[in-house]
């Protein structure tokens, strides 16, 4: 193994440079493949396992190829592996890679069976022991990489692992909203994991908010203008900050109690504004910047990642609409990630349940403190997790979900 | 292994050996080349288009068409009908095929044809829509195409046999040598082993001479009973045994064998001789390493020993083991599909005495393998035979 240098911070952009173009990742997952790649935005290493005679199943297939059984679902696989060959690719006719190379592929002998191709971190040689990971690329294809073992020096810093996540060192992030807590801590979280400036959006600067003073002091934070119900407060913004904004995370929330018989129109509107609305104008008046800088090196545009409230997956009555505009909120982040995907922008939920914060006073625990999001945030991007839930809630919201949605609407209905 | 009992071959020949000069790239279809070779077949043999009553079709450039648009598009009405998508194998799958076909009466001559064309950026292409496999499980870890794939087998070969660049630098610079004496040959210049040796690394531990040139181009030649060639006076070879098989050792965790290991005692059994009765031997060579495989696996020696084996014989038509002997993929260019004709191909030329390139002294029996699609990780099909002067 080799000494690495750290990333160094990259230079200001020379403005009279050719835009590189961001090219696209080839790969195109077949409908077995897709499952595998479900996992993986969900950062987990899973392989088809066959229900009739256990073997395990790599690439991806419609049957089991000992005993052709079609009873092949993907389940979370043993990551251990070993490198058995490896090259390094220096040419080739994809122009995403050509401007990648060169790049190191290996052989790698799975503990639990398949032989797999797979991406090689640069600490990782043949005869390695490595723990296998499952990314989505920039195109939403998934991919395998072997990483050693046990932890590196600079390890997150290996370029194709970093090309596999939404790492925030070096790069400058816009979070939506800095009157919570929840906003606060993200920012600090996002500066402590080495991001190169954090942008905090204020609404109604005037209006004073707890932890305001301590959050303006801090080095590497800058306060600015921010109403996500506002267009021209979000152009404006965009005008100033567009263009070196390199990763934007929305942790704002419209919250209110209430049903669709209780609430009033007028402010379930208001939900909708900041929620849907707000995270739609964001896109718009941001999105077209960032995808011009999606291949721009160590800090180029690289995601859109949102808090969503899990209620995004069934409706909780006692926060009726305020769990429709998170409904629409998640519909939102999906239309978004299929517009952004041939660009190179990740688009990139945290779910959540309640946080401790004063629009869920009267919630029972568990709920999450701010910090615990936070952090969150920070893993998924560090990470490159597509969607990720945090808390109990949220996981729990999520694997009922995940055994039956007509199920949990029943649940969670008080 | 015993040899099984498999029906010979007998009374079924092969002629009319056709290479299509091949070409960089070509502004034509792979329709066309594929034309221009049953041109060829028709014009070599004295027949007429309607003599052809059966036809077998390897390409990869021909989407959307199959053999069945073929035959309305070249006016072939044949009552035995192939399309053999096997890459590096379609050669002597072809005639496997066609001699049954032939054998059993249902055709009378049977042109076997690969062809494809080559425009600029559809190796990408191609590459990029190879298998379902490749697109999800091999192409997108940095889409080194065939080149990364056998760069993983050779750099597991290495490792477990010892075999070194310079085994692998001999097998090129001797074929390199054959190719000069091919006129159709893609590759004009002489190459030595510093040169070899010197390229630039393109997939460690694959270099630039490790690696065909994609080109344009087809091949061909027509299977028949025995009396029908005499009757025409056509020179011939009969198919002295052929075997094929697909998909073998996936408990490999690297392809370090072919499926050839699995029926080579047939081979040897139908041809009624040993390895080293051979002349000449065309093996499929993109790249070095899946010749050395080829070698072993075969029977000309030891599992792990090609590298050994090969140091002590002179690979050049002169040469104590001719090998490529019209510079094989490697010189002469991969045309596609053709790439898995073109040893066949030769072998039939240099049998029957019909030679474009330097002549083999008293080459008699020559031994063709074939090797294709790299579905995943490893070639799935091999084939090889026998193919002995009448």
């Amino acid at each position: 193994m080799s000494e690495h240098t750290p990333l160094a911070r990259p230079p200001r952009k020379d403005p009279t440079a050719v835009t590189p173009l961001a090219h696209r990742p080839p790969g195109s997952p077949s409908r077995a493949g897709l499952f595998f790649a479900a996992h993986a935005a969900r950062g987990a290493f899973a392989l088809q396992e066959c229900g009739e005679c256990g073997t395990r199943i790599w690439p991806p297939r419609d049957a089991c190829p000992k005993c052709l059984s079609a009873d092949i679902p993907f389940t979370p696989a043993p990551t251990g592996g070993e490198v058995i060959a490896e090259t390094t690719i220096r040419v080739t006719h994809e122009l995403f890679y050509r401007g990648r190379g060169p790049w190191r592929v290996g052989t790698v002998q799975l503990d639990c069976g398949p032989v797999v191709t797979a991406n090689l971190h640069r600490d990782v040689t043949t005869g390695a022991r490595v723990r296998m990971i499952a990314r989505l690329d920039l195109a939403g294809t998934p991919l395998m990489m072997a990483l050693p073992a046990k932890e590196t020096p600079l390890m997150d810093e290996d370029p194709a692992l970093r090309g596999l996540t939404a790492h925030p060192r070096h790069r400058r992030v816009l979070v939506t909203d800095g009157r919570s807590a929840l906003g606060q801590e993200t920012a600090r979280a996002l500066l402590k994991a080495g991001a190169a400036k954090v942008f905090l959006g204020v609404a109604d600067a005037w209006k004073p908010f707890p932890g305001a003073e301590r959050i303006a002091a801090e080095e590497g934070i800058e306060i600015v203008p921010l109403d996500l119900s506002d267009t021209r407060s979000v152009v404006d913004l965009a005008g100033a900050i567009g263009g070196k904004t390199d990763i934007i995370v929305n942790t704002a929330d419209h919250v209110r109690p209430g049903g669709v018989m209780g609430q009033s129109v007028a402010l379930a509107r208001e939900s909708f504004e900041t929620n849907v609305f707000g995270l739609q104008r964001l896109a718009q008046v941001f999105a077209p910047g960032m995808l011009g800088r999606a291949n721009d090196g160590v800090n180029n545009a690289v995601a859109i990642l949102d808090v969503t409230p899990v209620a995004a997956l069934s409706n909780w009555n006692v926060y009726g609409m305020h769990s429709a505009s998170a409904a629409a909120r998640l519909s939102v982040l999906q239309g978004l990630r299929a517009e952004l995907r041939d660009g190179g922008i990740r688009v990139m939920s945290v779910f959540i349940g309640p946080v401790e914060d004063d629009w869920h006073q009267a919630v029972p625990p568990p709920k999450l403190a701010p910090k615990a999001v936070a952090a969150a945030v920070v893993k998924a991007l560090a990470e490159g997790i597509e969607e990720s839930f945090t808390g109990d809630v949220a996981r729990d919201v999520f694997a009922r979900w995940s055994a039956d949605p007509k199920v949990l609407e029943r649940e969670l209905q008080r | 292994m015993r040899a099984r009992s498999v029906r010979s071959y007998e009374d079924v020949v092969i002629a009319v050996p056709v290479s299509v000069p091949y070409v960089r790239y070509s502004q034509e279809s792979a329709h066309w080349w594929i034309a221009a070779a049953l041109r060829g077949l028709v014009k070599g043999a004295g027949i007429t288009p309607g003599d052809i009553d059966g036809f077998t079709v390897s390409s990869f450039s021909l989407a959307p068409d199959t053999a069945v648009g073929l035959t309305q598009h070249l006016g072939l009405c044949p009552r035995f009908l192939e399309h053999i998508p096997m890459g590096g194998a379609s050669g002597v799958v072809a005639a496997r095929r066609a001699a049954r076909a032939v054998q059993a009466g249902d055709a009378e001559i049977v042109a076997c044809v690969a062809g494809d064309t080559n425009h600029i950026d559809s190796f990408r292409s191609l590459l990029g829509s190879f298998s379902r496999f490749a697109l999800e499980a091999s192409y997108p870890y940095g889409a080194g195409g065939p080149n990364a794939s056998f760069a993983l087998l050779t750099d597991g070969y290495m490792r477990r046999y010892g075999a070194t660049r310079e085994d692998f630098g001999r097998i090129c610079v001797a074929q390199r040598a054959n190719a000069l004496t091919y006129p159709q040959a893609i590759m004009k210049k002489p190459l030595s082993l510093e040169e070899y040796m010197s390229a630039r690394p393109i997939a460690d531990p694959v270099h630039l001479f490790d690696c065909v040139m994609p080109v344009a181009g087809a091949e061909a030649f027509l299977v028949m009973h025995e009396d029908t060639a005499k009757e025409r006076g056509l020179p011939y070879a009969r198919l002295a045994g052929a075997i094929e098989r697909h998909n073998a050792f996936p408990e490999d965790p690297l392809q370090m064998r072919g499926g050839w290991e699995l029926d080579v005692a047939d081979l040897w059994s139908a041809a009624g001789c040993r390895p080293d009765a051979v002349d000449l031997v065309q093996t499929y060579d993109d790249y070095p390493v899946i010749v050395m495989m080829q070698i072993e696996d075969l029977g000309l020696c030891g599992k792990g020993e090609a590298a050994e084996f090969l140091r002590g014989h002179d690979l050049t038509n002169a040469g104590t083991l001719p090998h490529n002997t019209c510079g094989g993929q490697l010189s002469a260019g991969q045309a596609g599909a053709a790439g898995g004709f073109i040893g066949f191909v030769e072998a039939l030329r240099q049998v029957t005495g019909q030679n474009l390139a330097a002549p083999v002294a008293g080459a008699r029996r020559a031994l063709v393998s074939g090797f294709g699609m790299v579905n995943y990780d490893r070639g799935v099909c091999t084939a090889a035979a026998v193919l002995e002067a009448a």
